[in-house]
């Protein structure tokens, strides 16, 4: 009698993930569309033969399409490639270093606030409670007004509004996780709490941490948006994709690509990083369902 | 229920102490702190400037002085404009309406249609028609509101000449039809990314309810499909659109503030704008603490309003 040899394949974890993140066609198409505008930021300006701050006032409002420029000049015959390139490298700097930031300051309260738990923990997520209360635009504008507008202080001021998600999703894992097998084998242990709460209990929730960061990647982005769009993110003559359109709503007629152009950047990086970020959560964490 | 109340209410106000601290401490890091305006206009010396500090209490500790700020709010005193000297509160309800509007108007479109929307995905799920809705909702989602209003002028006035592109009414008129006109272009835009909102939340719920027990059972019973989804499926998968409402707001109120910049429409968010640019610091606070106390009590009448309406809630 022959044994059916019914052999299992065993998957490890990342290639199990790897595979329902391939079948996520959208969440595929966004990280090659990511992937694309990184690169088109690092390495195309140095293709370009325009400076993307050099003014040349006879070639100003070409269309796109017309002689040299491929996507037109500004006002001031900037040529617009060139700007959305370098303001590319601005917007995308300031999504990912904004998102460390406010991923560091979430993980951290978050991690406190779900281990110790009481009065700790109540005060924590109040704080964050109450800071959710503020509408973001609100906040990040009243604080943008109260400093000085620049590169550093726009970063800092999104990741101070950008934090308080991340610090609800890492509480709740680090609540639930406390409780589990090997969280009280670390305590039996003699582990210190701050080992526990960032060795043992932190990277088990790598991955709503990681579905996490990669939206709040795209909110960076969309939040640098509006504050240089209203003049109180990066000051001109630096291009960021939010000040292009800063002047764009005075020239629509004229020159709609002006308003055009870099709205399209906007939108393909924020909606590319959605979708990864949605094909991230059902690959990484298939019991995770959020709408 | 009472007690339910009761509970709710004192963490609401727990949370508007923590809120007005937070107002308080942005409030103080002004540049010059609240005497800015008169720092700023060179017409005082160094000598005035400490005696009026002392007339307004200002060299007292802070936490003094925060609990003497926090009883003004809360008695209706919150400052004088720094550009006219009208009343802060008086210079915000003034420009309430029209925002108030605004928002109303987006709201009953994202309802309607992102209810629409979200019970017809549910009920053909994977079908075309909820692929396409899945996916336009996230590309609603990701697109800078601010930009889409530009679009859409360029598109709506300046393309087609259809829509007007900007302001509340055109001056000298103010007919109905006219406000009419003049709200469609903003109310649409900033209809954009609540209706995504709502249709995914309302999808969510839909599936949620009609894989029920109680659906199974209504099913059994041979009732008719249609009385079966909306007598025992709609009706129960409406009721935590409620909490959607609440969780909403900042979102909402955001997204006026983007809508009425760009269509210029004379609101509360133009006015922080303007604010902002006049250095007018007790405006731009008072603002800032009126939208977060606003979302405060919306998000706990929809809380009051839920536990009214399902009764489980009330446990716990």
């Amino acid at each position: 009698m022959a044994t059916a040899s019914l052999s299992t394949v065993q998957l490890a974890p990342g290639q199990a993930a790897w595979r329902r993140f391939r079948r996520h066609r959208l969440a595929l198409a966004g990280a090659v569309i990511i992937l694309v505008l990184v690169l088109g930021s690092a390495i195309g300006p140095y293709l370009l033969p325009f400076d993307d701050t050099y003014i040349d006032i006879m070639k100003r409002f070409a269309p796109p399409l017309s002689g040299a420029h491929i996507l037109g000049t500004d006002e001031l015959g900037r040529d617009v490639l060139a700007r959305l390139m370098m303001g590319g490298r601005v917007s995308l700097s300031i999504g990912i270093v904004a998102m460390v930031m406010a991923m560091a300051v979430g993980i951290v309260v978050g991690a406190f606030a779900g281990f110790y738990g009481g009065v700790v923990g109540a005060v924590l997520m109040r704080l964050v409670d109450a800071v959710l209360c503020f509408p973001t635009i609100f906040l990040l504008l009243a604080l943008a007004a109260l400093t000085e507008p620049g590169l550093v202080t726009t970063t800092i001021l999104i990741a101070a509004t950008a934090w308080m998600a991340v610090a609800r999703v890492v509480e709740a894992q680090v609540r639930s996780l406390r409780e589990r097998e090997f969280a009280v084998a670390a305590l039996a242990f003699g582990s210190s709490n701050l080992r526990i709460m960032f060795r043992e209990l932190v990277p088990n929730a790598i991955a709503p941490i990681v579905v996490s960061a990669t939206l709040n990647v795209a909110k960076a982005i969309l939040l640098e948006s509006y504050v240089s769009y209203l003049g109180y993110g990066i000051q001109p003559p630096a291009a960021s994709w939010g000040n292009m359109l800063n002047n764009a709503q005075i020239y629509l007629t004229s020159a709609p690509w002006l308003a055009i152009v870099p709205g399209v950047a906007i939108t393909l990086a924020v909606t590319s990083l959605n979708f990864l970020g949605d094909g991230l959560r059902d690959a990484l964490d298939p019991r995770m369902n959020i709408p | 229920m009472a007690r339910y109340v009761v509970n709710r209410l004192a963490q609401a106000f727990m949370l508007l102490v923590i809120v007005s601290a937070i107002g308080f401490a942005i409030l103080h890091m002004a540049p010059g702190g609240p005497l800015s305006q008169f720092a700023v206009s060179g017409q005082m010396t160094q000598d005035d400037l400490d005696r009026v500090t002392k007339q307004l209490g200002l060299d007292r500790p802070l936490p003094i002085q925060y609990l003497d700020w926090f009883g003004r709010m809360l008695k209706g005193d919150w400052g004088k404009s720094y550009r006219d000297g009208e009343a802060v509160l008086s210079v915000i309800s003034s420009h309430l309406g029209a925002t108030l509007e605004l928002m109303a108007t987006a709201t009953i479109i994202a309802v309607l249609l992102g209810c629409w929307i979200g019970i017809l995905g549910a009920l053909r799920r994977y079908s075309l028609f909820d692929t396409l809705a899945t996916v336009g909702a996230m590309i609603a989602l990701s697109i800078p509101t601010f930009w889409f209003g530009l679009v859409t002028i360029y598109v709506f006035s300046v393309k087609l000449g259809w829509l007007p592109a900007g302001n509340r009414q055109t001056v000298g008129d103010g007919s109905f039809l006219d406000l009419l006109h003049h709200l469609i272009a903003p109310a649409l835009v900033l209809a954009l990314v609540e209706t995504a909102m709502w249709g995914r939340f309302m999808r969510s719920s839909m599936l949620e309810v009609i894989s029920q027990d109680y659906i199974r059972t209504a099913r059994a019973k041979g009732l008719p499909e249609w009385r079966i989804l909306t007598v025992h499926g709609l009706r129960n998968a409406l009721l935590p659109m409620i909490t959607v409402a609440g969780l909403q707001f900042p979102t909402l109120l955001g997204g006026a503030l983007v809508a009425e910049t760009v269509f210029t429409w004379p609101g509360m968010g133009r006015l922080f704008l303007d604010s902002i640019g006049y250095r007018d610091y007790p405006v731009v606070m008072g603002i800032l603490m009126f939208s977060a106390t606003m979302v405060l009590i919306g998000s706990l009448l929809a809380d009051i309003l839920y536990a009214v309406v399902d009764p489980r809630i009330r446990v716990g």
